[in-house]
């Protein structure tokens, strides 16, 4: 849990301080903010590939991120998000900016446009660029975290998946290997009950995931995904016992992915009384009267925090759209650290084999 | 620590060793220079893998430097791939590169597409047995060369001598590009192929094929055990033909020695591209490729190939013999191609 901070001091509620809460608030509002301008960017032809959305689940990445321990200098927790984690990118520092020009394919951003949205890495912030066959990522963050074991340092891997992933072979195979490995590594389930269009249940005989992770020896539990305290806490304990040397566990956090899989999914395929029960349940309305009734927080703070990420998301949006994209050459560079792809001669010269 | 391995210390009491021993060498004195050097594999500790290429490795090194790993492939091959990320240099081994098919989607999608995604390099070796003539059958014979030749990102070499293969894997280990070696299983132990090494710490640079034997009349452009069959079929040439057969090995298949093929191409006029991979899709259509790109010139025939038929590897002895390019098939096509 981060430290207690000395401007506010006393803990409130799952060990943390009111300005600490105030900063979930923050964040959770951010990546809904953040993910509306996605939105709104890809209405406008302005982003080519999909914009997934996270709404309801908001309080996943959140709660997950703010229980690591984050730094900048290499030596803290490390993540691999998926699409739909936008909160825990930006709590190990990853930036909406960056994000924007992601979407936006801009040769500023991480990837310099070769690679869309979350897939980007910052190694010293703690940040491990997904690829989109997101079973191959359990393996890595195996890897990942081996590392962390074998050089003895107190460093803890976050991996979030997605529920369909967990029927694919190299999820299984990289969490047995952590498993067998005692790698210090937690396993985020995003269950968010639907792979795509088809519901996780068609998919999967197991009630819950959970079940899975008792088939490997992983220690696990189950969280309530729209309450960002119950998943900080639950994850707060994942992490806790992987530090302390007893290997890889598993977080499932239970939600439901209230929009389409992608943008242009119209979600046809979903009952419509049950996205109604759902958004009851919506993670950011839930936590804001939790801090009003329990006298955390005034109406007039978190309009404000809402205010600020609106105008802070809306500038990056705005920065990143007046960026360049990158030149078509520099999809030659970087194939090979000692040399780049092999340029068509027909790019550079008229072709004659004759003189060649 | 236990003191080193007896199989590992031929070449410091001047011993000749075998193209295995050539690289257990080269993988114990790069874990021995660079302690970021660790194997993950089957059966590689305490059994010393399925080959022995690893016998005492784990007395002398450790459980933590040398890793028995679940069979699942896709699995520890990721987990090579996270452990590059934080800076060490891992080696897999497969135990016959026939099994390394299940770790496809991480070494195309993710391994070899790290750098130019801003993921950093990933400095790992994969490693293993290839190859048929020892009646392993379909599952323990092939060659896959090509199922990771059309990946940019990964380089790919597969050595024919002793002396390349401890050299090609000390330099794959410091490369900071992810590597496959394959090793030809009927080459580890092959008697003909002991040398005593050089005490020096050589590598062989990868991406640079060499010529092993000189000849004006054809070029042979080759790799792997089909390197010692076409030297067979030269002599056979020369003697019966007095035709003059140059061979060049390619030893690294990714990045492919162009200048080395063309320089050798323009000089005989002639091309035959020998592989033990099968036909369709094989290394010879790319070769024959760049050929025509850049010396096409240059020929005085057409452009041929002897491989392996495009079948799956089969078991009996007949059958493999059949699907395997003989020497004679070499010459078969090489007297064509002189009398053209």
């Amino acid at each position: 849990m981060p430290a207690t901070d000395s401007a506010d001091g006393t803990a409130l509620v799952a060990g943390l301080t009111k300005t600490q809460l105030h900063e979930l608030y923050f964040v959770l509002v951010r990546v809904r903010a953040t993910e509306e301008r996605l939105e709104l960017l890809h209405t406008q032809g302005q982003i080519s590939g999909g914009v997934y959305r996270s709404l309801g689940q908001e309080a996943g990445s959140v709660g997950a991120g703010y229980a690591l321990n984050r730094r900048a200098d290499g030596t803290g927790d490390i993540i691999a998000p998926t699409v739909r984690a936008f909160g825990a990118l930006f709590l190990m520092g990853g930036e909406p900016l960056d994000l924007f020009r992601q979407y936006l394919a801009r040769g500023t951003g991480p990837t310099g446009g070769k690679d869309a949205d979350v897939h980007w890495v910052d190694y010293q912030r703690g940040l491990v660029g997904p690829i989109s066959p997101l079973g191959t990522m359990v393996g890595v963050m195996a890897g990942i975290t081996l590392s962390f074991r074998l050089k003895g340092e107190p460093r803890v891997g976050l991996v979030f998946c997605g529920d369909e992933v967990t029927s694919t072979g190299a999820w299984h195979e990289g969490l047995n290997f952590a498993a067998a490995q005692r790698c210090p590594m937690v396993l985020m389930v995003e269950a968010n009950q639907w792979a795509s269009s088809t519901q996780t249940r068609k998919n999967t005989r197991l009630e819950s995931f959970t079940q899975k992770a008792a088939g490997y020896g992983l220690h696990a539990e189950s969280v309530d995904g729209t309450d960002v305290l119950e998943v900080c806490e639950g994850t707060k304990r994942a992490v806790d016992r992987a530090r302390g040397g007893e290997g890889a566990g598993m977080v499932e956090m239970r939600y439901y992915r209230r929009k389409g899989h992608v943008q242009h999914d119209n979600q046809e395929y979903v009952d419509p009384a049950e996205l109604k029960a759902w958004e009851e349940r919506d993670p950011i309305k839930r936590f804001g009267e939790r801090l009003l009734s329990e006298g955390w927080a005034t109406q007039d703070a978190l309009e404000a925090l809402s205010a600020r990420a609106e105008d802070e998301v809306r500038m990056a949006a705005d920065q990143a759209a007046d960026e360049p994209t990158p030149e078509g050459v520099h999809a030659l560079d970087a194939v090979y650290t000692d040399r780049g792809a092999k340029t068509p001669w027909t790019r550079l010269e008229t072709p004659d084999p004759i003189q060649a | 620590m236990p003191g080193k391995p007896d199989n590992v210390t031929k070449t410091e009491r001047r011993e000749p060793v075998t193209l295995l021993e050539a690289i257990s060498e080269g993988l114990f004195e790069e874990m021995e220079r660079d302690e970021r050097v660790f194997l993950m594999g089957e059966d590689i500790g305490v059994y010393g893998g399925a080959f022995k290429v690893t016998r005492g490795f784990l007395d002398h090194f450790g459980e933590e430097r040398v890793i028995d790993t679940p069979i699942s492939e896709s699995g520890f091959t990721g987990a090579a791939a996270g452990a590059a990320h934080m800076g060490l240099r891992p080696v897999v081994e497969m135990q016959f590169m026939d099994f390394i098919s299940p770790a496809y989607d991480v070494i195309t999608n993710y391994i070899a597409t790290s750098l130019y995604r801003g993921s950093g390099p990933l400095p790992l070796v994969i490693r293993g047995p290839v190859g048929g003539g020892i009646r392993g059958g379909p599952f323990h014979s092939q060659n896959v060369e090509m199922a990771f030749f059309h990946t940019p990102g990964l380089k790919i070499v597969y050595p024919s001598t002793a002396y390349d293969a401890k050299g090609l894997v000390k330099a794959a280990i410091r490369d900071d590009n992810p590597v496959i070696i394959e090793e030809h299983k009927g080459l580890y132990r092959a008697p003909f192929l002991r040398e005593v090494l050089p005490e020096d710490d050589y590598i062989v640079p990868m991406g640079e094929a060499k010529v092993v034997r000189e000849g004006t009349g054809l070029t042979v452009v080759t790799y792997g055990m089909m390197v010692h069959r076409s030297v067979d079929a030269a002599a056979v040439l020369e003697e019966e033909d007095g035709f003059e057969v140059e061979v060049l090995d390619l030893r690294t298949l990714s990045p492919l020695d162009d200048a080395a093929i063309v320089a050798s191409v323009k000089k005989t006029g002639r091309l035959l591209v020998v592989h033990e991979d099968t036909r369709t899709g094989g290394i010879a259509g790319e070769i024959a490729m760049r050929v025509s790109e850049k010396a096409f010139e240059w020929l005085d025939a057409p452009m041929l190939r002897v491989t392996a038929i495009d079948a799956p590897v089969p078991y009996a002895g007949a059958l493999e013999d059949y699907f395997l390019p003989q020497i004679d098939d070499i010459v078969t096509a090489a007297r064509y191609l002189a009398a053209y």
